[in-house]
């Protein structure tokens, strides 16, 4: 069982190496408009969380996450789902 | 108070204006003010030779070529004005549909007015609401806007990447349907994909196989089908995609394949439905180009030799290369940022040659390139003069080679 704040932490860890702007990471930080994150960027992104997890996020969800709180709430949910 | 929708674009506009200003031309902007042959244009006044057209057999010029396309505009006049499914199948793009059938050697063949739609139509209409499609990151836009307008849920594994394609497919449901997409060449590095490991493993997790062939056709494999052809992969791919604005010379895209229910998209995809058909002049000369094409085993041989002789060439006089070797006929070279890919480019025009420029997002993760492309057509001479400009403007440009290193 992984609880929301661990993969919200591991989120951020991940995120780390590829926020150039320095923003700072908040539930509410957007990737596109804070981060001014590229959708290749993104994209990769999301691959690293489907390995860490082993779990699947579609590109096609991609447009409804657009924070990092959005982002672990959909990683989380998966997580859950998968048991 | 009316947005301005186009203030979206406002970062975009000041960057390419921030390009221009430093005095180089734009490189997205040239004009072919007069076309000599397949591989040289008068740009702004000048000679130019053309190394980025894709024009990889030269058949824009063969007379043959030409010829059944005046025949074709004489006798059934300058358009079709309709649908496929309408008024805008004539003689022409059912001959059209047959050269194809006979080139590839399959029983069906669909024939749309661009390969961006042939993509944008197969992909969506072939994958839907609960279906799969398993996509190479490095994919074509074509096939990326295919996917977006498709109800599919879409999986992108990592470029050429076996182990990452099955590592993705092993998550999905088994009683998915799922369509694995490839391409043979890729076109901004100019390598090419590992095809027996790719489609193994999507055949193993009961995938169907498309392969894009758009820079493959013509030059790969006994018939000139493409890549898949070439590494024996064809009877475990279920579609090919490719287009008529590469080796075959004209514009047009179509789908080749051997499903029994195949004819059926012709009523059901809507990028093949709902627009105009291509000219009957158009589609008389790919017909004529793609009869040609497969027994062109001499330019075949001529384009290779060509593109070693650049790739060799560049190599040895210091620039990076995409790929250690020529494995397409696209040579890429690694360009260090933004600003001398531009100043490069420019550099090449204002010497006489022409390639294409391409930076993010056409490319992968943050790669600039000067991409050449090469023609069958190109004498060793014309390769020789582009590898001496490509010299001058490094040297001009002040762009880092690296030192000696073995053609
Ligand atoms: C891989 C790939 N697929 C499809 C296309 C689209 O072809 P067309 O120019 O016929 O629209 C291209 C060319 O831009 C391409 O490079």
């Amino acid at each position: 069982m992984t609880d929301r704040s661990a993969v919200y932490a591991r989120i951020i860890e991940l995120i780390e190496p590829l926020n150039t702007k320095k923003v700072p990471l908040l539930e509410a930080t957007t990737f596109a408009g804070d981060m001014e994150m590229d959708s290749l960027t993104v994209m990769d992104l999301v691959a690293s969380m489907e390995d860490e997890w082993d779990i699947m996020i579609p590109l096609n969800m991609l447009p409804d996450l657009e924070t990092i709180g959005q982002v672990a709430d959909a990683v989380h949910g998966l997580v859950q789902k998968k048991g | 108070m009316t947005v301005d929708l186009l203030s979206k674009y406002d970062s975009l506009i000041a960057e390419h204006a921030g390009l221009l200003s430093t005095g180089i031309r734009d490189p997205f902007g040239i004009v072919m003010e007069k076309v000599i042959s397949p591989t040289e244009a008068i740009i702004k006044g000048r000679h130019t030779i053309l190394l980025g057209t894709y024009n990889y057999m030269g058949m824009t010029f063969d007379p043959d070529v030409i010829a059944a396309g005046e025949t074709a505009l004489r006798e059934f006049g300058a358009g079709t004005t309709g649908s496929r499914v309408l008024n805008g199948t004539y003689q022409t793009h059912a001959a059209c549909e047959e050269a194809l059938k006979d080139f590839y050697g399959t029983s069906h063949a669909m024939v749309f007015s661009t390969g961006y739609q042939a993509n944008l139509g197969m992909v969506s209409t072939l994958a839907g609401k609960g279906d799969f499609i398993i996509l190479d990151a490095d994919s074509h836009a074509s096939i990326y806007d295919g996917c977006k307008m498709s109800n599919a849920d879409i999986v992108r594994f990592r470029h050429n990447d076996a182990g990452d394609l099955e590592k993705r497919l092993k998550r999905l449901p088994a009683d998915a349907g799922k369509l694995v997409v490839l391409e043979g060449v890729y076109s901004m590095l100019g390598d090419i994909a590992p095809l027996p490991e790719l489609v193994a493993i999507a055949k193993a997790h009961g995938a169907m196989v498309l392969v894009d062939e758009a820079h493959g056709m013509g030059f790969f494999g006994e018939h000139g089908r493409g890549v898949y052809e070439e590494q024996g992969v064809a009877d475990d791919v279920d579609f090919v995609v490719g287009t008529f604005s590469k080796s075959v010379g004209t514009v047009g895209g179509f789908c080749v394949s051997n499903h029994p229910k195949f004819e059926i998209l012709r009523l059901v995809c809507r990028p093949y439905t709902f627009t105009a058909s291509l000219p009957p002049a158009v589609v008389a000369c790919a017909a004529t180009s793609i009869r040609k094409l497969m027994t062109a085993h001499d330019k075949r041989a001529r384009l290779w030799e060509a593109t070693r002789r650049l790739h060799g060439g560049l190599k040895a006089r210091g620039f990076k290369l995409a790929t250690e070797t020529p494995e397409s006929a696209i040579v890429s070279v690694l360009m260090p940022n933004q600003e001398t890919t531009a100043l490069m480019w420019s550099t090449l025009i204002e010497l006489g040659v022409y390639v294409n420029m391409s930076r993010p997002p056409a490319t992968p993760a943050g790669v600039f390139l000067l991409r050449c492309s090469i023609c069958a057509l190109h004498s060793n001479e014309q390769i020789d003069t582009v590898l001496g400009r490509f010299a001058e403007a490094a040297a001009r440009c002040r762009l880092p080679l690296v030192e000696s290193q073995a053609a």
